[in-house]
């Protein structure tokens, strides 16, 4: 029988290949040239994956699929780590839209980036981004991931701080990495304990030690879910980890959509479903999970609320949808998060790439305060921005209506705290909904508010609108193939979904619940509609009423003054202390002092042996001689036996 | 005859003259020469003890001796010369660089 050749191998290869030509050679590169080795990468890519999946669907492919499984990757004493990767219906659906979205993004960017200096470079990187999202998606063991893991925050390191020209976009590349820093050392830990007590990082031998020790929960079990949940939350941008993701938005635009909102920032939820095994064990993990998923929803809705950043509505709203994910796995209904994961991914980098779209075509405005009436001007960003809008409102029967509506469903049916965590949830639904339209309308609708009047503002060219639609028509049906077909195709992996048919409240309880979200969301749309179309004078006459909320809102909870001032500065006076004062002055200077110190009092007594004086030399010569003469001649041993003192010499 | 001890005694005052002339005569031709008294001294045991044992070796020495000794004044009073003519003294204690 012949086996199906996956070509796995290649889907990591070919982008690192284009990160490789076109960072070394792009600069002597034609421009065309660029961009087509650039876009041939992941195309051939997502072709492969294509073919994957329609090789699965037809029969031919079993899954779980290893082509790659090298042994002895790290083989030190008891460590022993192979280098294996494995594709499953998981990590299938993730290189799906890892390299579907992010081959769009690529095509959009061709348009976007075309003025800009460094060319080559912005898609060298983008190139490297899907290389190691690839390897952290396909990784059969935890180290492996971990190196894709780093390898992302690599790439999104040097894409927010693509312009790094500018000090806040540096900066804010800086705070990535550093914040990333914490979440991995909890990640770090993670994979320590799980080698001590498992012997292996390969997910399937843990998941199958696991299974043949039926009693063993918590304990060690929860720590270690725990410490992979830090490493999530940093990535994810969860509660208290978020703050890095909101500055990232001084990144190019197609970077915002493609690695802060559709791909990197998904991967704890991606980890967390790939070690459910681990929190499946833990009840206190799940539901530290689920609370930090929630708390993370409706914390970054309320910011969201009155941002005046175009781009930084979206990435609070990013935030947000994370958190929903996050809900999704901690009520232990895995394929409900990943299952918004890949509808979010679609409407998120739409609306990403929609307000770049908007931002490209007003000369780099990114404040929506001065926009407004841009409906007529750019039709096309228009209709596909309001696709992604409803979708992320959860309208019927947009995608964002059946992923979110099956987070919410299966927290309903999670005992009595899971009623209260569908509520915040359903309530946050209602703050995405209204925030979103008002995006919506600031942008979109109205009389131009700009000083300049938009005589430029104009529609993009058609490879930057060629994507938007693209991914309008996914936003559009992305949802449905119902969570009942995704959830039975990913259950051999995640575990089996429960059949709102046989649960308590049957199905009337799913339709009614949906019901709620859509009317929830029709409110938010009807408040927005009031307060931003009908009388835009309201907002202010509202945050005049309420002062103080309306400050702590546009402060952002003054998260980062308070990380600032309780965490950075202290560690910035410590390390200036220990590393200026205590390493620097006293061990370096000190010891470099001492050494000197050594080294001029040995001179100053050496030199005088050194003195020039020729007789004195043969003075020295002299009493040399005499004393060894002294030393031979002698009768040492006699003279001393006489005073009792007794030689044994060797031989003798 | 006249004992061995008395051929040494004399052979190491001539040696000790030579030393403590080299030590603390500031002429250089006298330093020279107490070299040359040095080799002599030696010279002299070399020859008692040839003679005491009837063997030529120490007799042969010191032909070696006196052919390096001849060979070395000649070379040395020639860069006895040199100095005073480029210092105008032969005091060793103001020849103290390698460089004329």
């Amino acid at each position: 029988m012949n086996e199906p050749v996956l070509l796995q191998p290649l889907i990591p290869l070919l982008p690192f290949l284009g990160f490789l030509a076109n960072g070394l050679l792009g600069r002597r590169l034609p421009k065309a040239l660029t961009s087509i080795i650039a876009l041939c990468a992941p195309l051939a890519s997502f072709l492969i994956v294509l073919r994957a999946a329609y090789m699965v669907w037809s029969g031919a492919l079993a899954l779980p699929a290893i082509e790659l499984d090298a042994p002895h990757w790290i083989w030190v004493g008891s460590l022993h780590v192979d280098f294996n990767f494995a594709v499953d219906q998981l990590s299938l659906v993730m290189l799906l839209v890892v390299t579907g979205v992010g081959f769009l993004i690529h095509v959009y960017s061709v348009g976007y980036m075309a003025d800009e200096e460094g060319y080559a470079r912005y898609f060298s990187y983008l190139n490297l981004f899907l290389f190691f999202m690839t390897v952290l998606v396909m990784a059969g063991n935890a180290l492996l991931m971990f190196v894709g893991w780093e390898g992302v925050g690599l790439a999104s390191y040097l894409l927010i701080g693509f312009w790094f020209q500018k000090t806040s976009a540096a900066d804010a590349g800086k705070k990535a990495f550093v914040v990333n820093r914490i979440g991995d050392f909890g990640f770090l830990i993670g994979m320590f304990l799980l080698l001590a007590n498992f012997g292996t990082l390969t997910f399937s031998e843990i998941a199958a030690k696991l299974n043949a020790n039926p009693d063993w929960n918590g304990g060690i079990l929860t720590a270690i879910a725990l410490c992979l949940l830090l490493g999530a939350t940093g990535k994810s941008a969860q509660l208290p980890l978020y703050i890095w993701l909101p500055d990232a938005m001084e990144g190019p635009t197609p970077v915002s959509a493609l690695i802060h909102a559709a791909t990197m920032v998904t991967a704890g939820v991606y980890m967390i479903a790939r070690t459910h095994f681990l929190y499946d064990r833990s009840p206190f993990a799940l539901s530290v999970v689920a609370i930090v998923g929630t708390a993370t929803a409706i914390f970054a809705a309320t910011i969201a609320l009155v941002q005046t950043d175009i781009k930084r509505v979206l990435a609070y709203s990013t935030v947000s949808q994370l958190g929903y994910m996050f809900l999704g796995c901690g009520v232990a209904a895995y394929s409900a998060a990943i299952f918004h994961l890949m509808t979010h991914a679609f409407f998120k980098a739409l609306l990403f790439l929609a307000a770049g779209s908007v931002i490209h075509g007003l000369g780099g405005e990114q404040d929506l305060r001065k926009m407004g009436g841009l409906r007529k001007s750019m039709p096309i960003t228009f209709w596909t921005m309001t696709a992604a809008v409803f979708a992320i409102g959860g309208f019927f029967p947009f995608a964002g209506f059946f992923s979110k509506d099956a987070i919410l469903y299966e927290a309903f049916q999670h005992g009595a705290s899971g009623k209260f965590l569908w509520f915040i949830g359903l309530f946050t639904a209602l703050l995405t909904s209204f925030y979103m339209f008002r995006l919506w309308y600031l942008a979109f609708f109205g009389e131009s508010r700009s000083e300049d009047h938009h005589t430029h503002a104009h529609e993009s060219s058609w490879i930057m609108l060629a994507p938007l639609a693209i991914l309008a028509l996914l936003s559009i049906g992305g949802g449905w193939i119902g969570i009942d077909r995704f959830g039975a195709f990913l259950a051999p992996v995640l575990g089996p979904v429960g059949d709102p048919a046989t649960a308590p409240g049957g199905k009337q309880l799913d339709v009614l619940l949906s019901v709620v979200a859509v009317a929830v969301a029709l409110l938010g749309w009807f408040v927005a509609d009031r307060l931003y179309r009908q009388r835009p004078d309201t907002p202010a006459k509202l945050a005049a009423a309420f002062p103080a909320g309306y400050k702590v809102l546009v402060h952002k909870y003054w998260v980062d003054e308070i990380y600032g001032a309780v965490l950075v500065k202290p560690v910035l006076a410590l390390s200036k202390f220990l590393l200026e004062w205590v390493v620097d002055v006293a061990i370096l200077g000190g010891l470099a002092w001492i050494l000197g110190g050594i080294a001029n009092f040995g001179g100053a007594i050496l030199q005088r042996w050194q003195s020039g004086n020729l007789r004195s030399y043969a003075a020295w010569l002299a009493a040399g001689a005499a004393a060894l003469l002294l030393f031979v001649l002698l009768p040492w041993t006699t003279l001393l036996a006489n005073l009792g003192i007794h030689f044994h010499v060797a031989g003798h | 005859m006249i004992p061995l001890s008395w051929y040494l005694l004399l052979s190491a005052a001539l040696f000790c003259l030579g030393v403590v002339g080299f030590l603390i005569k500031r002429n250089l031709i006298t330093v020279f020469m107490s070299i040359e008294l040095m080799l002599n001294g030696v010279n002299l045991s070399f020859v008692t003890f040839a003679h005491q044992w009837h063997l030529v070796k120490g007799q042969i020495f010191v032909f070696f001796v006196m052919v390096v000794a001849a060979a070395e004044a000649a070379v040395g009073l020639a860069i006895i010369i040199a100095v005073f003519r480029a210092r105008s003294t032969l005091a060793v204690d103001r020849i103290d660089l390698m460089k004329l």
